[in-house]
């Protein structure tokens, strides 16, 4: 089925059994919600479009807590304005799944395809010790997996899952096929939601633990389970990298890039490959790793001044000498200005990107 | 010997939890707790409930409510208490909310929860005064009264105007309900049980929106005792905010 990026998540989350829906029109996600406002009614869930980006986030909030599958979609200014609703939902420990189509910032910025919000997905953009599980889906295909997937894991792990892609991914025409519906009904019950007190005790949610000792127990075992987390659901795609002397490290649109980028210097007898992490949170680290070293340069290609690069720092540390090209602001490079950016680094000339200095 | 002839006349509902509360003495919260636990209990829906508990005096309100209870962030009750209805059509939602929790961070959400209609009863506490936060300035502060960021008392020019939110709500096209009591006295009490009861009900035959908005007392953050908060409320809160039925359009007529 040929499909535009916005209504495939709407499609592979209506699969996977999401029927509430919450948000506030802001582009370039627009499509999303649209989608969702009439396929939602097909299958008897609810769309609301509520008064803010504060409003749809605690309406997850309510949704979640009583049971059902619920999802929110908005853009970098957007998703700021979530972030405290993000904050209970993970203190609460409530499955949710967030879809971030990246937009130009800081500030109104623009409506450009950016990658500019990778610390506020990665670190926390709200308050207090939590993680969120980070997907960087490349292409429709994966879109309709990953938007899947993000549904399984948020329940699994009771814990909000971001998909984190951008403007271009979310207009972006390709085929896909996506997975059998399954019905909502059919899930495994929830021990932990409210519906009415009949025939037990009653439950309460709630994230506030005035006493510093519970508080403590409660991060402690909020770590343990990112803990659990980190050491079970790492992906990530290599290519061509096994006799590469450059790898470039990329995720979402700009790894096809840079994918592009390597197809045209391994036809010119370059060894360059690429490392693209799917999951940012938690970041595949040991395998990054483990590709550094023995004088293979890293070049990390991102579009934003360079966020991500940091988690490629803590991967590889001296192993490598790490390069950096980081695009901010919309400007979309081509395959051609990335693999400049790699024959620069592989010559070392220092006419493209910068050296990164740890 | 024959038994002694014994009438339980006086007992805690089933709806509250047998634990102490942290409500400073006269405060109207636990009055308001009482009539909505009784109320629950007399319809028979402690175990249908799912109630919403706010930021503010009444943020522990899941230690002392024997139903089902969720927190919500500050302000955002009627969000949540929207997804929690629209999963759960068929159960009963309520969201408790103070006036700073309600009135001011809480605006929006309120507004438009309201104004959609979504079939949530709201027990909105008006005491005029942040309490937990220790008796700042609220959005219903009354002019001339001193809070901790008032000095000289709430200036108008300066601290903008009290707020009245239920008659705000009133004019949303979906609201259903809409009456303020006070917490004052017996008969009050007993009149504000009705109004509750009747925003119950409304839920219940699937009306529409509704809220009921209790001027309770703040003896510690006014600065009074008691019984001088109990008439203070009675003499003067009342003059900014009149107690009476705001909106009616539920049909249900009076209720006992």
């Amino acid at each position: 089925m040929l499909m535009r990026g916005a209504h495939v998540v709407g499609e592979a989350a209506v699969r996977a059994g999401c029927r509430y829906y919450f948000g506030y029109p802001i582009t370039p996600q627009n499509e999303l919600p649209e989608y969702l406002s009439s396929r939602l009614l097909e299958v008897g869930g609810t769309f609301i479009q509520a008064e803010s980006e504060i409003a749809s986030i605690n309406m997850v909030i309510g949704a979640s807590v009583a049971g059902g599958r619920v999802m929110t979609s908005s853009s970098s200014p957007g998703i700021s304005l979530k972030q405290e609703g993000i904050s209970y939902l993970c203190g609460q420990e409530l499955p949710a799944v967030i879809v971030n189509m990246m937009r130009g910032g800081p500030g109104l910025g623009n409506i450009a395809p950016s990658q500019a919000d990778y610390f506020q997905a990665t670190r926390g953009g709200g308050h207090g010790d939590y993680r969120l599980l980070v997907l960087a889906p490349a292409s429709n295909q994966e879109l309709a997996e990953l938007t899947f997937d993000a549904f399984e894991l948020a329940d699994k792990y009771r814990n909000p899952v971001m998909i984190l892609g951008d403007g271009l991914m979310g207009q972006m025409m390709e085929p896909v096929i996506f997975r059998d519906p399954i019905d909502p009904r059919e899930l495994p019950p929830k021990d932990y939601i409210l519906e009415g007190c009949k025939g037990r005790e009653p439950r309460a949610v709630f994230s506030m633990l005035l006493d510093p000792p519970t508080l403590y127990q409660h991060n402690m075992k909020l770590l343990r389970k990112y803990e659990e987390i980190s050491a079970k659901e790492i992906r990530y795609e290599t290519y061509q990298v096994d006799d590469a002397e450059l790898i470039l490290v990329a995720y979402g649109t700009a790894s096809r890039i840079a994918k592009g980028a390597v197809n045209r210097l391994r036809r010119e007898g370059f060894k360059v490959g690429l490392f693209r992490p799917v999951t940012l949170w938690p970041y595949p680290k040991e395998v990054l790793r483990s590709l550094a070293g023995g004088g293979v340069k890293i070049g990390v290609f991102e579009l934003s001044v360079g966020q991500m690069v940091e988690d490629v720092i803590m991967s590889v540390g001296s192993r490598s000498e790490i390069y950096l090209q980081g695009v901010p602001g919309g400007p979309v490079p081509t395959p051609a200005h990335v693999a400049d950016f790699a024959v620069s680094v592989l010559k070392g000339d220092g006419r493209l990107g910068r050296k990164v200095e740890i | 010997m024959s038994q002694p002839a014994v009438k339980k006349l006086f007992s805690r509902p089933e709806s509250l939890k047998p634990s102490m509360t942290h409500y400073c003495p006269g405060c109207g919260h636990s009055v308001a707790h009482r009539l909505v636990a009784e109320l629950l209990d007399e319809l028979g829906l402690r175990e249908k409930t799912i109630g919403v508990a706010p930021v503010g005096c009444a943020v522990l309100a899941y230690n002392y409510f024997n139903f089902d209870m969720v927190e919500a962030p500050h302000g955002r009750a009627l969000a949540v208490a929207t997804g929690i209805k629209r999963v759960h059509p068929d159960k009963f939602v309520l969201t408790y909310q103070g006036d700073g929790d309600l009135a001011a961070i809480g605006t929006a959400e309120t507004i438009h929860a309201a104004n959609r209609g979504e079939k949530i009863s709201t027990i909105f506490i008006n005491n005029a005064i942040y309490g937990m936060t220790g008796g700042q300035m609220a959005p219903t502060t009354t002019v001339g009264l001193v809070a901790t960021t008032t000095p000289g008392g709430r200036d108008p020019d300066r601290d903008g105007a009290p707020i009245d939110i239920s008659q705000m709500l009133a004019v949303c096209q979906r609201t259903v309900y809409i009456e303020r009591c006070a917490l004052t006295s017996v008969k009050h009490i007993q009149k504000a049980k009705r109004a509750i009861k009747k925003s119950f009900l409304v839920q219940l035959n699937n009306l529409g929106f509704s809220l009921v908005e209790l001027l309770s007392p703040c003896p510690t953050n006014w600065k009074m005792n008691p019984s001088d908060a109990w008439r203070w409320t009675e003499s003067i809160l009342t003059k900014t905010y009149p107690l009476g039925v705001i909106k009616d359009t539920s049909g249900l007529g009076d209720v006992r």
